[in-house]
């Protein structure tokens, strides 16, 4: 641990991980048993990447991916959409409102 | 919150819908109610179980008024969507659009509903006898 001449402790530099929150719902939240997930992924990852990783800890929402779609910060984008540290991303199962 | 907009665990009221779209300009006001049905392919339904995703909803809900509104021709344009349990013939979502003429209100709400359906990130689990199953429309 780093400290300032003054006791302070410096931050250690993590800039090269993030951590996004990653939303579930319906078929997928029941899948996983969780309606929220974080993943921690390299900077520069996608939202692609960030569905990988979700898809890594809970096998059976690869299995009903169906058409899965994508939001991130709450605006539907697609896959190869670029990812920053604090965002959140949802993944969308196919919908069925009205 | 823009009432024109809403997403909501309480029974909708198609009529106070319509209200705010009272306009001295408004010559047509076309409404657009959803109910649950008692079957749906075969299947004898007892309950819908709805879940949004509730920060993005009322958002997507007004991306769609603003893509009518470009279409031209219309007044104003009002959705409410319910989420929760709801029973056989509660009403799970109401569009309702104003214009000066019929037609291109009775065009925009066509529209509105069936692009809710298509991109509101909504969905419905049907429970009926044979058990429960999330819904998956085609548009």
């Amino acid at each position: 641990m780093l400290r300032t001449a003054r006791g302070q402790v410096l931050a250690r530099r993590t800039s090269n991980r993030m951590r996004v929150t990653v939303r579930l719902f319906a078929a997928h939240r029941e899948a996983a048993g969780t309606s929220t997930y974080i993943a921690d992924l390299p900077v520069g990852a996608t939202v692609s990447d960030a569905y990988a990783s979700v898809c890594g800890s809970f096998p059976s929402i690869a299995h009903s991916a169906g058409s899965t779609a994508f939001a991130l910060n709450r605006a539907h984008v697609g896959g190869d959409a670029p990812l920053h540290d604090g965002d959140e991303i949802a993944i969308l199962p196919p919908v069925a409102g009205g | 919150m823009n009432p024109h907009f809403v997403l909501t665990g309480d029974p909708l009221d198609e009529h106070a819908v319509a209200a705010l779209l009272e306009s001295d300009g408004a010559g047509a006001v076309v409404t657009f109610v959803g109910r649950v049905r008692a079957h749906s392919s075969g299947r004898d339904v007892t309950k819908l179980e709805y879940e949004a995703y509730p920060e993005m909803a009322e958002g997507v809900f007004r991306q769609i008024a603003d893509e009518i509104r470009e279409r031209g021709g219309v007044i104003d344009v009002v959705i409410h969507h319910r989420i929760g349990t709801l029973q056989v013939g509660e009403v799970s979502v109401v569009v309702a659009v104003s214009a000066a003429h019929r037609s291109p209100a009775f065009d925009a709400c066509h529209y509105a509903i069936d692009r809710l359906k298509q991109i509101a990130p909504i969905w419905k689990k049907e429970h009926s006898s044979d058990g429960a199953v999330w819904v998956e429309d085609r548009p």
